[in-house]
């Protein structure tokens, strides 16, 4: 019996419409429990239903979903193709709730391998396929690897030592019970550990940027004085095309004015209601608003006039942002100089100034690129996967917090440690599979190399 | 002279080999190099301990000797990890050296298709790369259709103390010189491995008024399922438990380049086992370690020997007298026999199939220390399984291969096979991911019925557990069908036993899943009609349901890959795109299921598909 998989199968961000493919035993009866509409055990193969998506009676999305029952389907497995509707954010919305539900994560290339070893393609396409599941897994497993660089990865890393020293003690307890000189690891001792860990990974879940960059986009908000170029910069970068407009509430606590996609990359702009109406969001909601919003935001591109000097107000502002990602913008370049470019290089970053002048279309490109060298995401581009391992790094991540929940019940409930510690176990094991380390002999090196054991 | 098989060497791994093939009718020869030898303990006096207490338990399940052997020669037994979950349960007995060995040889003695000879191996006789017999020191030939080598830690073995090294085995033995580089000549890879053991100190020189007195348990316990216990409990003998000093310390340090394995000697290779480092090494490595704890463990009613557990060490005589003399109680011990250290040759256990027959000779097989383990335990279990294995291939039967959820002795088999061995192998809970499912309590649930399928369990043990299947089922029903109503009386007994009242009616079945509540205390309620194991198998089951659902889908997992079959003559040189580590791994190790080659270090989930590809390609392999 095959499990079964789900994954985003349309590049993210191109269309409107993303199509999320399940497939294996359970697909129907899967999608069945997060859809609201008709049964879908019940309807005929090859049909399309309407209906939406919901999370504890919430909806999270409108979609029509194509049932198509085993076998005259791509894997020969029952299949289930969603449509969904809202964007990136519920896509992945959606994506996540399967995999909650029982869905695995597709692996890169793994709906075609099924197809192909269920007999649906022909034989002769096997070397292209290994040769294709071969470069996707290793391109997967570097951007897996560049994408957990650094703090978060290095977080769970610590947790696990953490997590493995616990085990360790529990281990050399049961398979070493008669030393005596050993701390004997009981409920009560292991449960503040517990809370530790359990409050890690809720750091790890909320802390983790590259996560939250990639699911919910990168908010940004653009700010400068009157005519600097707030609007033109926005409509140059809102082609029409790439925009995705949302306007489903509740998806993220703040209003989206609309969200842009640059190479794969999601700016969410942010309580900018006010850009393309006004044109002064800084005059409007007045300095300690915006103080505010800069310390919300991800990303601040702050606008200032080639033809304008400095004032007091924009190096107060320029202050603010320069512990943030932000870019400084100088327009109208085409204008005379009157702005003191040394003056302003003493304040920021050399680096982060970028001369444009957004009517003649000049410099949009280096902001372009300056936001994806920032962002460190070069690698995302356009191709899915990206975003499904986050999607699948959150979905253990979110396992790991329901593995503890039932650890704290059943220290109440006094179970034997060596039964608690299957759960512990197996939150080690799921935070090395997001870091890609699943060694068994980790832990057994552990023991030996944490306490001193002889004959 | 012609026998079906030949059983090299009379340790515990030999003694379970040759019974097992002669107990299976074909007609055994066991070699051994000293009669008087055979099932000794070299070194600690015990049987079981942690997971060794279920391999023993395991063993008999299928119907090996060991724990019977055991009940009827301990001194003392008891249950490791008792205030814990059943999961990790174990038995361990002080075994006497000269019980247990004398034991063992009656048995193999009234052992009918068994003849025992003494005498020393060299050489094999291999004809077509298939095995015909061995060849003697004195060059005699004797022929046989499958040869079992258990032969210890006797390939070159070297006693090493201080500066000095000498070719012997355990006790001054004759080591077998030849053998070794004989395996070698047919391809065999030879890897080198040390260990070592302790002093025996006269007991009538020890104070032990300065030790913590460590007793057996006060309830009755038996390693098989088929023995009444055999001893008294007011009759075991105590261990006792003492610490090193800082003079012991401060003895050690001072004298480390004297010790075999810090510079007394230059020549050592062998890899010692990480997990019974010698005193010095524990010195060494855990620097900060005020003391070091030493259990003072009875070798015999029959002499008197006192084996210092966790004392060994490769110090020369004058150090270790010191040493000894530093410690509570053995200011004027007198040294018996001195520690020392031994390396031995063994195979490299990555050419073994699963069944522990040889990949490069057909029907030789290997078991015990050869093979890379540490313990009589793990050696005795591999006997057992070689012997099964070459008397069914005798047979033309597929062969008795344990998976890791179904038996310790299929983890260490596995791991064996699978990972190979750089420092001696000792099994460990933490070595088995399905440690809930394989219990000292269940073994013979789980082993009994392949016992009996492959002829080492009769017809009477075989009903036995059927009856005890029908029991366990019976009382569950019983339990599921019998509700309690929140009565005053009832509720009055809970509150008394520290669990709460009911508010409505509830089965014995839910009760009993109250962690407070255990079988004893339902039996207030109905008349359970069963002994204590059965009622404690109803007990475990039911308590801990969810962990062992959760397990056993695990497992699921694990078997439904290990379903998946690798054909033998696979060869992955014409695999294209796998990556070269994954590919030389699996040439080295050959596994027969994709479970087993997942479990390889160095093969990645993307190998496995690119595996999975060719094998559907090649041979119209289906995934299922």
């Amino acid at each position: 019996m095959n499990d079964t998989i789900a994954a985003i199968s349309t590049s993210l961000g191109v269309g409107a419409i993303s199509i999320i493919r399940v497939s294996g035993d359970d697909s129907i009866k899967i999608v069945n429990t997060i859809f609201k509409g008709q049964n879908l055990n019940l309807v005929d193969s090859h049909t399309i239903h309407y209906g939406h998506i919901v999370e504890n009676e919430k909806i999270i999305d409108e979609v029509l979903v194509s049932v198509m029952r085993k076998p005259k389907t791509f894997t020969t497995e029952d299949v289930v193709e969603i449509n969904c509707h809202g964007g990136i954010t519920t896509t992945n919305k959606v994506l996540e709730l399967l995999l909650m539900n029982g869905c695995r994560l597709a692996e890169p290339g793994e709906f075609t391998k099924r197809a192909f070893l269920n007999g649906r393609i022909d034989l002769l396409e096997a070397e292209a396929i290994g040769d294709l599941i071969n470069s996707k897994s290793e391109k997967a497993r570097i951007i897996a690897i560049n994408q957990m660089q650094g703090k978060t990865s290095n977080m769970i890393r610590i947790l696990r030592k953490k997590i493995l020293e616990v085990l360790a003690n529990i281990e050399v307890n049961i398979d070493y019970p008669e030393y005596e000189d050993i701390l004997v690891m009981t409920n009560d001792i292991i449960l503040p550990k517990i809370k530790e860990i359990e409050n890690d990974i809720k750091e790890i879940l909320n802390n983790s940027e590259n996560g939250k960059i990639i699911k919910e986009g990168i908010k940004t908000i653009i700010i400068g004085r009157p005519n600097v170029g707030k609007s033109s910069l926005l409509n140059n970068l809102l082609d029409e095309e790439k925009a995705i407009v949302t306007d489903i509430a509740g998806t993220t606590r703040d209003i989206v004015e609309g969200q842009i996609l640059i190479d794969g990359i999601l700016l969410n702009l942010i309580d900018t209601a006010g850009i393309r109406k006004t044109d002064d969001i800084v005059e409007k909601i007045g300095v300690e608003k915006s103080y505010n919003l800069i310390e919300k935001a991800n990303l601040i591109i702050y606008m200032l006039n080639n033809n304008e000097e400095i004032n007091n107000e924009d190096i107060e502002i320029l202050n603010k942002i320069k512990n943030k990602n932000y870019i400084v913008i100088i327009n109208k370049m085409d204008l005379d100089n009157n702005l003191n470019i040394d003056k302003l290089s003493s304040l920021i970053d050399q680096n982060n100034i970028i001369m444009m002048c957004i009517n003649k279309n000049i410099g949009i490109d280096r902001l372009k690129e300056k936001i994806k060298n920032m962002f460190n995401l070069e690698k995302l581009e356009t191709e899915d996967y990206n975003f499904l391992t986050n999607a699948r790094s959150i979905s253990i991540l979110k396992e790991t917090l329901i593995l503890i929940s039932n650890i704290y019940i059943s220290i109440e409930k006094n179970i034997p440690i060596d039964m608690v510690e299957i759960d512990i176990k197996k939150v080690w094991e799921l935070l090395g599979e997001i870091i890609g380390e699943t060694y068994q002999d980790e832990l057994i090196n552990q023991l030996f190399s944490q306490f001193c054991l002889g004959k | 002279m012609n026998y079906e098989v030949i059983v090299v060497g009379g340790g515990h791994a030999g003694c379970e080999a040759s019974l097992a093939c002669a107990r299976k009718g074909h007609k055994t020869l066991l070699i051994t190099g000293n009669i008087n030898n055979i099932a000794d303990m070299p070194c600690n006096p015990s049987i079981g301990g942690s997971a060794k207490g279920i391999v023993v338990r395991e063993i008999d399940a299928l119907g090996g000797e060991m724990g019977i052997n055991a009940d009827k020669s301990h001194i003392q037994i008891k249950m490791l990890n008792n205030a814990k979950g059943p999961a990790v349960q174990a038995l361990r007995c002080q075994a006497d050296k000269i019980t247990y060995p004398k034991n063992m040889r009656e048995t193999l003695n009234k052992q009918e298709n068994l003849e025992i000879k003494e005498a020393l191996v060299e050489d094999l006789i291999v004809e077509n790369n298939k095995i015909r017999g061995v060849i003697l020191e004195n060059k005699d030939k004797i022929y046989s259709n499958a040869v079992i080598l258990t032969t210890g830690t006797y390939l070159k073995a070297d006693i090493m103390v201080g500066d000095t090294r000498r070719r012997e085995g355990p006790h001054g033995e004759k080591p077998s010189n030849h053998l070794s580089d004989n395996l070698k000549k047919y391809g065999f890879k030879i890897i080198r491995l040390k260990t070592g053991t302790p002093q025996r100190i006269d007991k009538n020189t020890i104070d032990f008024s300065k030790t913590k007195v460590e007793y057996g348990d006060s309830i009755y316990h038996t390693f098989s399922f088929d023995t009444e216990p055999l001893y008294k409990i007011e009759e075991q003998v105590p261990c006792h438990l003492i610490y090193t000093t800082p003079v012991t310390h401060k003895i050690i340090k001072e004298n480390l380049n004297k010790s075999s394995m810090y510079g007394g000697l230059n020549d050592i290779t062998g890899v010692g086992p990480r997990y019974c480092p010698s005193i010095e090494d524990k010195i060494v490595r855990f620097a900060d370690k005020e003391r070091h704890q030493l259990f003072l463990e009875p070798e015999s009613l029959y002499y008197d020997d006192i084996y210092i557990q966790g004392f060994s060490t490769s110090m020369p005589h004058d150090v270790q007298e010191k040493m000894v003399h530093s410690l509570p109680g053995l200011e004027n011990a007198k040294i018996l026999k001195y520690a020392y250290a031994i390396e031995y040759d063994a195979i490299d256990s990555l050419q073994l199939k699963p069944s522990l027959e040889t990949k490069i000779i057909e029907n030789l097989y290997t078991a015990g220390q050869i093979n890379g383990t540490s313990g009589y335990e793990e050696a005795a279990c591999q006997g057992l399984i070689a012997g099964i294995n070459a008397s069914l291939k005798l047979e033309n039967k597929e062969p008795l291969i344990l998976k890791r959820n179904e038996a310790y002795i299929g983890v260490l088999i596995d791991d064996l096979i699978t990972k190979g061995v750089r420092d001696p192998y000792r099994l460990l809970t933490s070595r088995a991911e399905y440690r809930l499912l394989l219990r000292h309590d269940n073994a013979d649930l789980r082993l009994r019925k392949l016992g009996y399928k492959v002829g080492l369990i009769d017809e009477k043990r075989y009903q036995k557990l059927l009856d005890k299947e029908r029991d366990i089922e019976r009382i569950n029903e019983t339990l599921k069908n019998n509700k309690i109503t929140p009565k005053e009386e009832v509720n009055k007994y809970l509150i008394e036993i520290g669990s709460s009242p009911i508010k409505d009616g509830i089965t014995l079945y839910d009760l009993l899943k109250r962690p407070e509540i255990n079988i004893n205390h339902i039996k207030r309620f109905i008349y359970l009609s069963s002994n204590q194991d059965i009622l404690q198998q109803v007990e475990i089951n039911i308590k801990y349901a969810g962990y062992i659902e959760k397990a056993n889908r695990e497992a699921a997992k694990m078997v439904d890959l290990e379903n998946k079959k690798i054909p033998i003559d696979i060869d992955y040189d014409n695999i294209h795109n796998l990556a070269s580590e994954a590919k030389q791994k699996l040439k080295e190790v050959r596994p027969i299921s994709i479970g087993q080659a997942l479990r390889i270090s160095g093969v990645n989930p993307a190998d496995i598909s690119i595996l999975m590809i060719y094998l559907k390609k090649e041979y119209n392999y289906e995934h299922k």
